[in-house]
């Protein structure tokens, strides 16, 4: 099949790719620019792993294609911390436990990072809403209900 | 808990393991790519039960960019998959072959491998094989008659029996006689990582790799070795991340051995990676079980004996486990309580269904509901509380240890320390369980429909004989643990480092610990059956012992001062009794033991040891959990409002994760008590092929979790006390929620089967109120 | 699970999306808006169309407004966009509410609502709000554009009067009048999955009385529709458990329910009952 040449805005980053259109654009992430950090989950719009944001939306980048992501600005969990300063929601994933296997991770947090900075006072109700569109089978989802409402206090507190 | 502890051990550090997975720099067996690499998919059955006629290849021969297409035909030297522990001769002819030969047994079966240039081709090429078949009778039931499995053999590939006592005695002079018929439901592990595999050939070093293994790789190395007649030093497995294991992941299945084949034959890497509808009919499923089960008892609930009839659904072939469920819930089931006589009787049978063996906590959390049930209503027909009752049997902890003619993963069961009824107080206590009786009557009395419920249970861990480890020290004092265990998620290299860093005097955080490499170490225990931390952390605590001591020897001389008046603080040893002195770092030390070094005299080179862990037995955790709940009557949806879990881990290297393992494996618990099933149609037609279907609980249906971490009773079985945690939190949830819903229904046994969905719930309510009005 | 090839086309008018959906349509060339129902459905091939008409760069689907007595929705409006306090008045409120029940979050920042109509899932949420609300869904093919009234267009479980080479470019929903009281209750095993049924009701009461009702279920059915029997109980009745009940009781017996190897028509009729008694106590509120 054809594939065709694009351009991806990826953390600030251009990956010049070419593929088909069929490539969903969490494969073209991990196969064509080499940002495994987006993992898969399911590849069917569920388990929330593949959470990335584009455009300021959170999105399940497995029910994306490539093609549909040109000109459009994307953000991985690559570029979530800044060089070396891991973002709060980082730090408190790792100092509340939020994390066993890992693979849900990039997804949360993603997920997290785009809520919190569209709705930064995010009451407690909508929040859990929100994490409760991501799976995650390791840790039973408390430690990341304090971690994520930890962030989400550091980043509203004035600096 | 204990005040907060001075070295490393029993505190809840951070992870070692956290930052470059909150980073995308994780390595999981997906991200990992070889140059020239070959994709494989699998052209999976889509029939129950049939004889296969033909199978057509060519057009996805012909579609460009792939490479190759097998069929059985192709791989005639690969036999079918081993058990992993030995020899079982009457199970031999069951094991499933690498790809379906003549048969088809259940959906989702491997039947062609297709071998391409990229992933979405080699899905392509999948679609275009086809195959004519003739359809056989499908067995869905496992309590249904035996079949036909080929021409000579019949469904029923086993029975197990364990037991002791006479029960028939027992059960003609009991006060009363209580049965019960209850079935657990087809659920797994389902890790949010599916399952990967890349098959890679050095030609030039003549050596077979294998990545994405996890689990058990230094098992799976001896039998790939044995199935591909190589040496164990031409084959390595290799461990990367691993995104949950849960039991199910880490297995030989078929595409472990067909990437390794065909890396071999092609002499190019071969990548698969499985995709969720995949995951979901391919991967091990578990837990399916009914039993029939009845306890004779005397007048005041003491068990007298119990006679367990069981049905095991294995689903089309045995796996790498083969009896292992079934023997566990044999040897498992009488849990805490004292039992006069016992006879069990399990049919192992297949059906054509998706495989099952071992998820988190197998046997235990199908035989404490069981179990549990039994007791609760016992309670009801003794007119006792579900409390009394389970005092009345209970284990006392000056009978400790407590030996039982029965075994388990081949083991004697013996408990070896437990205060089941201090434990059972503190959650009482914790709860309020008097107050929250009162609590639950008046919102009975304002029409809502609640209840608590609780069960006990104990755990088996640290299942042996033997693991090792290797720890050494660099120049610049750069540790290295180098262990024979896996990582699945759990924290593994954490706690290593926490034993290796309270052994040595050392920082934590200066330890790299390594696991899954077989080309690292020769052996290793894995991880499987909450045994990592006390087979492998033993191991590490015993070389870092010998590295302590050998450092201290060096340093005595150096400092001349007696090895005795030496300690190791932050990584200097230092005299004890002169703080302030000279003092010697462990890097240093390292250097003096160069081999080139004069100051060595005469000790093996390096600042390095190995050290072993035996043990006899397995170690016995134990705990209870409670429920609180509350029905819907109109929809027949449980909500679990409040939910405590204590467990006596004996020691816990560190507090944080032990709560995390619990917590994890209550949500686990959770989905199996009242969402996850995989449900068949009568065709044997898979219906939870999406995650629309398979329903994992998310954090909407996650309740609040007290976690009571107990440190009373230190395992006597090694130096360290620890017991193992990962299967605490799942292992008595089905239980403690069907008696709460029981207790909110106010019908003591009405809960019969896992999950209790919404729909079986109001049905149950719709009968219980049926019954009510013509009574 | 990954989708089967296509072409994929990126038109940026309505006149072009048009004449390339007539010419694909006779292969199963398919419209690609939100694509959250679409993509799954290609991940597990259960379709493969060979030709996409991407819909997301037509900047005249943005369509947001309120025109007359009728909300217009177009093809590009995403299910979050009802939750920012657009729509006034009680069709914005109802919307709002509605949107906080359709899957989850991420889902939301893609899926349009002409999509979840265009595709009918029997369970999807804003087909009910288009049955009860009476929308008219405005289609558009190289012949023109044509009108087709709500009820003229569930035909079956994801079949609806829309041909292939047509677009559904937007749906008008009458508002609804100032004073009008909603309720909507949906049952699903976890949050944000597929319900297993739900109840729409709208009304005024007036003096006491029931003015205007409108009651509706999906997720029940094949599709979702009004119950005018259900609506005539209602009209003109006090607002009490009484009517509540007695509404409910026509609603689950006027049922035609789906049933599956999972869950039971008799379970449906029950939600049903349920449901209604629920939504209804909401008006009430």
């Amino acid at each position: 099949m054809t594939k065709q040449d694009i351009t991806l805005d990826v953390n600030g980053r251009r990956y010049a790719i070419s593929v088909e259109p069929r490539k969903t654009l969490a494969d073209a992430l991990r196969d064509e620019c080499g940002l495994t950090g987006t993992h898969l989950g399911c590849e069917h719009g569920v388990c929330g792993a593949c959470t990335i944001i584009v455009g300021g939306e959170t999105v399940r980048s497995c029910l994306m294609f490539a093609v549909q992501a040109t000109g459009r600005t994307i953000r991985t969990i690559e570029g979530l911390a800044d060089g070396n300063d891991l973002h709060p929601l980082q730090r408190a994933f790792m100092q509340n436990h939020a994390l066993q296997c890992g693979y849900c991770t990039p997804g949360f947090l993603m997920l997290a990072a785009g809520v919190l900075e569209q709705n930064p006072d995010i009451d407690d109700k909508e929040l859990i809403d929100v994490l409760s569109s991501n799976l995650c089978r390791c840790t039973g989802y408390e430690n990341i209900l304090a971690a994520v409402r930890a962030a989400a206090a550091e980043m509203r507190a004035p600096t | 808990m204990n005040d907060m502890p001075k070295g490393p051990i029993g505190r809840p550090l951070l992870r070692l393991e956290d930052p470059p997975l909150v980073t995308g720099r994780g390595r999981f067996v997906a991200d990992i790519s070889f140059p020239h690499q070959l994709h494989m998919r699998l052209v999976r059955s889509p029939h129950a039960h049939a004889r296969i006629n033909s199978i057509s290849i060519e057009a996805a021969l012909a579609l460009p960019g792939v490479f190759a297409v097998w069929t059985a035909r192709d791989i005639p030297e690969i036999g079918p998959i081993d058990f992993r522990e030995g020899k079982i001769e009457k199970l031999e002819p069951y094991r499933q072959p690498v790809l379906a030969i003549d048969r088809l047994r259940y959906i989702g079966e491997p039947v062609a491998a297709i071998f391409a240039s990229d992933a979405y081709i080699a899905e392509d090429a999948a679609d275009l094989v086809t195959m004519d078949v003739e359809d056989l009778p499908v067995i869905t039931r496992a309590d249904d008659p035996p079949g036909a499995f080929d021409d000579h053999l019949s469904t029923e590939a086993a029975v197990v029996r364990q037991g002791f006592g006479d029960t028939t005695k027992a059960f003609q002079e009991a006060h009363a006689i209580v049965e019960i018929d209850v079935s657990i439901g087809r659920h797994s592990g389902v890790p949010l990582e599916t399952r990967g595999a890349i098959g890679r050939y050095d030609a030039a070093r003549d050596v077979l790799e294998l990545h994405g293994a996890g689990k058990v790789p230094h098992k799976n190395r001896e039998s790939l070795a044995k199935l591909f007649g190589r040496s164990t030093a031409a084959l390595h497995l290799f461990e990367p991340h691993v995104g949950g294991g849960f039991g199910v992941r880490g297995e030989i299945y078929p595409e472990d051995i067909l990437v390794l084949a065909a890396a071999l034959r092609f002499e190019r890497p071969v990548k698969w990676i499985e995709d969720r509808r995949e995951n979901l009919i391919a991967c091990n499923h578990s837990r399916q079980q009914r039993h029939k089960i009845r306890a004779a008892v005397d007048a005041d609930g003491a068990l007298l004996a119990i006679e367990n009839e069981f049905w095991h659904d294995q689903g089309a072939y045995p796996r790498t486990h083969a009896l292992r469920v079934a023997e566990t819930t044999c040897g498992i089931l009488p849990g805490p309580y004292h039992l006069g006589a016992y006879k069990a009787l399990g049919h192992y049978r297949l059906t054509n269904k998706t495989p099952a063996a071992t998820y988190r906590a197998p046997g235990r959390y199908e035989t404490n509901f069981v179990r549990e049930r039994l007791l609760d209503v016992i309670a009801a027909r003794l007119g006792k509380s579900r409390i009394d009752v389970r005092r009345r049997n209970l284990i006392r902890a000056d009978e400790m240890p407590y030996a039982r003619p029965l075994s388990v993963l081949e083991d004697e069961v013996s408990y070896d320390s437990g205060d089941y009824a201090g434990l059972l107080d503190k959650t009482l206590a914790l709860i309020g369980w008097d107050e929250l009786q009162v609590e639950l009557a008046e919102r009975r009395a304002k029409g809502e429909c609640v209840g608590a419920g609780l069960a006990l249970f104990v755990e088996k861990s640290g299942l042996g004989p033997s693991d090792g480890a290797k720890v050494n020290v660099d120049t610049t004092g750069a540790i290295e643990v180098i262990t024979g265990g896996a990582s699945v998620g759990q924290g593994f290299e954490t706690v290593m480092a926490q034993v290796c860093a309270e052994t040595l005097g050392t920082d934590y955080r200066r330890i790299r610990v390594v696991h899954g490499r077989t080309d690292r170490i020769e052996y290793g225990i894995g991880a499987h059956a909450s045994r990592a931390t006390v087979m492998t952390a033993n191991a590490v605590h015993a070389a870092a012992l010998k590295v302590r001591d050998k450092a201290l020897a060096v340093a005595g001389e150096l400092l001349q001062a007696g090895p005795a008046s030496l300690d190791i603080v932050d990584g200097q040893v230092v005299q004890r009794e002169r703080p302030g002195g000279p003092s010697i770092a462990l890097g240093m030390i390292a250097h003096h033991l160069r081999p080139s070094s004069p100051t060595r005299r005469g000790r093996d080179p390096g600042l390095a040891a190995e050290g072993w862990f035996d043990t006899e037995h397995q170690t016995y955790p134990y705990g209870n959990q409670l429920a609180v709940v509350k029905i819907d009557r109109d929809t027949g949806g449980v909500t679990v409002e409040r939910y405590v879990i204590a467990y006596d881990i004996g020691r816990a290297i560190n507090p944080l994760l032990v709560r995390g393992q619990i917590l994890g494996g209550f949500v686990q618990g959770l989905g199996g008590a009242l969402y996850e099933e995989f449900l068949y149609d009568d065709r044997g037609e898979p219906l939870s092929v999406t995650f629309a279907d398979y329903l994992i609980p998310t954090l909407h249906e996650t309740p609040q979790v007290d976690v009571i971490i107990s440190e009373d009773a230190p395992s006597t079985r090694n130096p360290l006390g620890i017991k193992g945690a990962g299967e605490s939190g799942i292992a008595a949830v089905g239980a403690a929620i069907a008696s709460a819903v029981d207790d909110a229904l106010g019908v003591p046994g009405s809960i019969t089967s896992l999950p209790i969905t919404p729909q079986r719930l109001k049905r149950i309510i719709q009968n219980l109120d049926a019954r009510s009005v013509s009574s | 699970m990954k989708p089967a090839s296509f072409i994929h086309h990126r038109p940026s008018t309505i006149d072009e999306a048009v004449q390339l959906i007539a010419r694909h349509a006779p292969e199963d060339g398919r419209i690609l808006a939100g694509g959250q129902s679409l993509v799954p459905i290609m991940a597990f091939r259960m379709a493969k169309p060979p030709h996409l008409i991407d819909i997301n760069e037509i900047a005249e689907l943005d369509l947001l407004e309120i025109a007359g007595d009728a909300l217009r929705i177009g093809a590009r409006i995403r299910h979050s966009a009802f939750g920012r306090d657009r729509i006034p008045g009680p069709t914005g409120a109802l919307l709002a509410t509605i949107m906080r029940n359709i899957a989850h979050h991420p889902i939301r920042t893609r899926g349009t609502f002409c999509g979840s109509l265009a595709h009918a899932d029997p369970a999807s949420e804003w087909c009910a709000v288009a049955a009860v609300m009476d929308a008219i869904l405005v289609a558009r093919s190289i012949e023109g554009e044509r009108e087709i009234p709500v009820r003229d267009y569930f035909e079956a479980v994801m079949t609806t009067a829309l041909r292939p080479d047509e677009i559904l470019v937007e749906v008008r929903l009458p508002l609804l009048p100032t004073g009008t009281r909603f309720g909507f209750c949906e049952f699903s095993r976890r949050a944000g999955d597929f319900a297993l049924a739900m109840v729409l009701v709208t009304m005024r009461i007036e003096q006491g009385r029931i003015v205007d009702p409108r009651f509706g279920i999906g997720g029940a059915e094949a599709f979702p529709r009004r119950l005018p029997q259900v609506e005539a109980i209602l009209n003109g009745a006090a607002p009490d458990g009484l009517t509540w009940a007695r509404a409910a009781a026509l609603a689950a017996e006027s049922l035609d329910p789906l049933e599956d190897a999972v869950t039971s028509g008799d379970y449906r009729r029950d939600l049903v009952r349920s449901l209604s008694i629920r939504a209804f106590t909401q008006v009430e509120a």
